[in-house]
């Protein structure tokens, strides 16, 4: 039982949960200027090819956090053109974007690593401060930079979205475009904001995830932008409430994996189930309707 | 111009649009990897449709394509956007194998086949019927809940397999009993001799002529339809949302549980984990090439199966990764031209 709590279970508590939190607030800014966004599991993917890519080349781990990022934000911008530009079907496009991102990964990963599985080593974000045993372990997580930044961004992401008029134009374009457009705001510029944001949050969750690494494997995010997309739900498209349901998917997750270890007779695919299984209570409405902004997933035209 | 004169150009010119710019993709790929494009797809059509055996594998890998295509298709029309097609899939595939490996061996094949095949329908149909249901009665959004549902639907297969069904040192079910396979297609046509093709391509053309008379031609199509132009006033009409939602899908996930048919009773004579691979994603870009119309999901179908298999043939000369992209660009140009056109042609005519 001490394993569960343990301090090392904790800071991997937290580790699990950096990409969740990040990909979950940036499905938050596009969702509520009214854009669903299903592509966050393709963005993260690009993000984390493009930060290994990025630090492969340049050998500085924060040149590849930039082009990790930036891929991100181009692949997001693609995805825009396709539904703010065009009114595409946002679910397809973005079915569309995530099958784009794998097959484009996997065959830069041939071109520039000639492997199927995994990309060379690289340098990864360290945290600022390090120490030996208990302490490091401590310090690898409260002065870790990405971590520090996660955490600012989920503060500072509440504040932009609740407590300044950005915020507030965002949101009246995922809840009534028409009325906000008579209110002289541009719905489609807000929204392509919206989307562009999750395109830099959602890469900084692939940057998180390569960097924890230090390398590219094939498909490594795993289906985590659906994690993250189902925590935003649960969340109720609030940044600090799904700032906590990323943890608590985070904690199921650090317990599967301890399991394992401690012998205990919970299959994992129970707990693996956990989040999707939730997520369906939430928006059945069981535990306080969770209810997305009123205009998602409707194009709009003037 | 008439509505449905311009309806029907947005589909034949979207489609063609979408390939065009797939071709260019293609050339432009090929290139940057330092191959010949036109070296490449020579390759590409010899190991597809330049052979028998090439067509063979092509129609092998169209037919689960045209479950899934059928699975997203017949919801659309009701306007629900099915994305749980995989967990559908598995679901029913897994259940399929299971009553084929408990029935008595002896079991002739007259009731052996469709019993598995039901087995299979009828789990996968129950899949698809939930979001259906949670959808019409609580609103929960069927795209959200079919996509969580596709999660739940792999960890528990793959708990079941694990646990409980594996043969030892696999992720595979024992076999299924003789008398529940499928012959090859090769044991009627010799020239597909050695291709994985059989029977239960039949069974997806056939599915898909059902489909099209179910929806065009039956009291339950008319109201799918209906609810699907626009749920108030179909509800005002005296249809019950709540049922044509749930058989609509219901309707769907039976055809995504099919695939079985093509995997368990046609090809391996077992379920293993993992073998859906996606099939059921794609089939939300074949319903949506095939602008869910039965007939055009199997073309669609084809053309997936083509360059799915396509990929394999070509892995020599550049990544079969290739092909991946490839389908994912018919997929964004197809939903963004058939708008573009139709608005095109629209504006062409002097508007509606």
């Amino acid at each position: 039982m001490e394993a569960f709590l343990s301090l090392a279970f904790l800071v991997q508590i937290v580790r699990i949960s950096v990409p969740y939190v990040l990909a979950s607030l940036g499905g938050t800014f596009s969702e509520r200027g009214g854009t669903v966004n299903i592509a966050l599991e393709g963005i993260m993917l690009t993000g984390a090819f493009g930060f290994v890519l990025g630090a492969h080349l340049t050998g500085s781990p924060v040149l590849g956090l930039l082009v990790g990022c930036g891929s991100g934000v181009a692949l997001a911008a693609l995805f825009a053109l396709a539904t703010l530009r065009f009114g595409a079907d946002q679910i397809v496009c973005g079915v569309a974007i995530n099958l784009l991102a794998v097959g484009v990964t996997r065959f830069a990963l041939k071109m520039v690593w000639d492997s199927s599985s995994n990309s060379a080593r690289v340098e990864s974000i360290e945290p600022l401060v390090r120490a030996e045993g208990t302490t490091g372990i401590v310090l690898g997580v409260l002065t870790h930079p990405l971590i520090l930044l996660a955490v600012a961004l989920v503060a500072g992401g509440h504040v932009l979205l609740f407590r300044t008029r950005f915020g507030l134009r965002l949101r009246a374009c995922g809840e009534h475009p028409h009325a906000a457009a008579s209110l002289g705001i541009k719905v489609r510029w807000m929204r392509l904001y919206g989307v562009l944001l999750s395109g830099l949050l959602a890469g900084l969750a692939g940057v998180w995830l390569a960097s924890d690494q230090h390398q590219f494997t094939d498909n490594m995010t795993g289906g985590r932008g659906y994690i993250a997309l189902a925590a935003m739900i649960v969340g109720k498209w609030r940044p600090g409430l799904a700032a906590v349901a990323c943890l608590l998917f985070g904690a199921a997750d650090a317990v599967q994996m301890t399991l394992g270890g401690a012998g205990i007779a919970i299959p994992s695919q129970f707990l693996q189930m956990l989040p999707y299984l939730l997520t369906i209570v939430a928006v059945v409405g069981f535990m306080g309707r969770a209810r997305p902004p009123a205009a998602v997933g409707q194009p709009y035209e003037d | 111009m008439k509505a449905r004169a311009v309806e029907l150009r947005t589909a034949l010119v979207a489609p063609v649009t979408a390939l065009l710019v797939a071709l260019l993709a293609f050339d432009l790929l090929v290139l940057a990897y330092g191959a010949s494009p036109l070296r490449v797809l020579r390759v590409m059509i010899e190991g597809t449709w330049g052979n028998p055996y090439g067509v063979g594998q092509v129609l092998f890998k169209a037919t689960p394509l045209i479950f899934t295509g059928l699975a997203v298709a017949i919801p659309f029309r009701a306007g629900l956007f099915n994305i749980g097609a995989e967990g559908q899939v598995v679901m029913g595939a897994l259940a399929g194998a299971l009553i084929g490996m408990w029935l008595p061996g002896g079991t002739p094949w007259l009731l052996a086949i469709p019993l598995v095949a039901a087995a299979a329908a009828l789990v996968g149909g129950g899949y698809g019927a939930l979001p259906g249901a949670l959808k019409a009665r609580f609103g929960a959004h069927e795209v959200i809940t079919t996509i969580m549902l596709n999660f739940v639907a792999l960890a528990l297969v793959n708990y079941l397999v694990a646990t409980h069904f594996h043969e030892p040192e696999t992720l595979h079910t024992a076999p299924i009993i003789e008398g529940a396979r499928l012959s090859r297609l090769g044991a009627f046509l010799p020239a597909l001799h050695g291709s994985a093709a059989n029977t239960a391509l039949l069974w997806a053309l056939g599915g898909a002529g059902l489909v099209a008379w179910l929806l065009f031609r039956t009291p339950l199509g008319y109201e799918i339809r209906a609810v699907g132009l626009s749920p108030p006033a179909a509800e005002n009409g005296g249809i019950s949302l709540l049922r044509v939602s749930t058989v609509a899908m219901a309707i769907g996930g039976g055809c995504a549980g099919l695939v079985g048919v093509n995997f368990v009773q046609g090809y391996k004579y077992y379920f293993e984990d993992g073998f859906s691979g996606g099939v059921g994603f794609m089939g939300i870009a074949v319903a949506l090439l095939g602008r869910n119309h039965p007939l055009g999901v199997v073309l669609a179908a084809l053309l997936f199966g083509t360059l799915s298999q396509g990929g394999l043939v070509i892995n020599a000369l550049v990544p079969k990764e290739i092909v991946e992209i490839l389908q994912a660009v018919i997929i964004l140009v197809v939903v963004v031209a058939s708008r573009e056109v139709r608005s095109i042609l629209l504006r062409a005519g002097g508007g509606r």
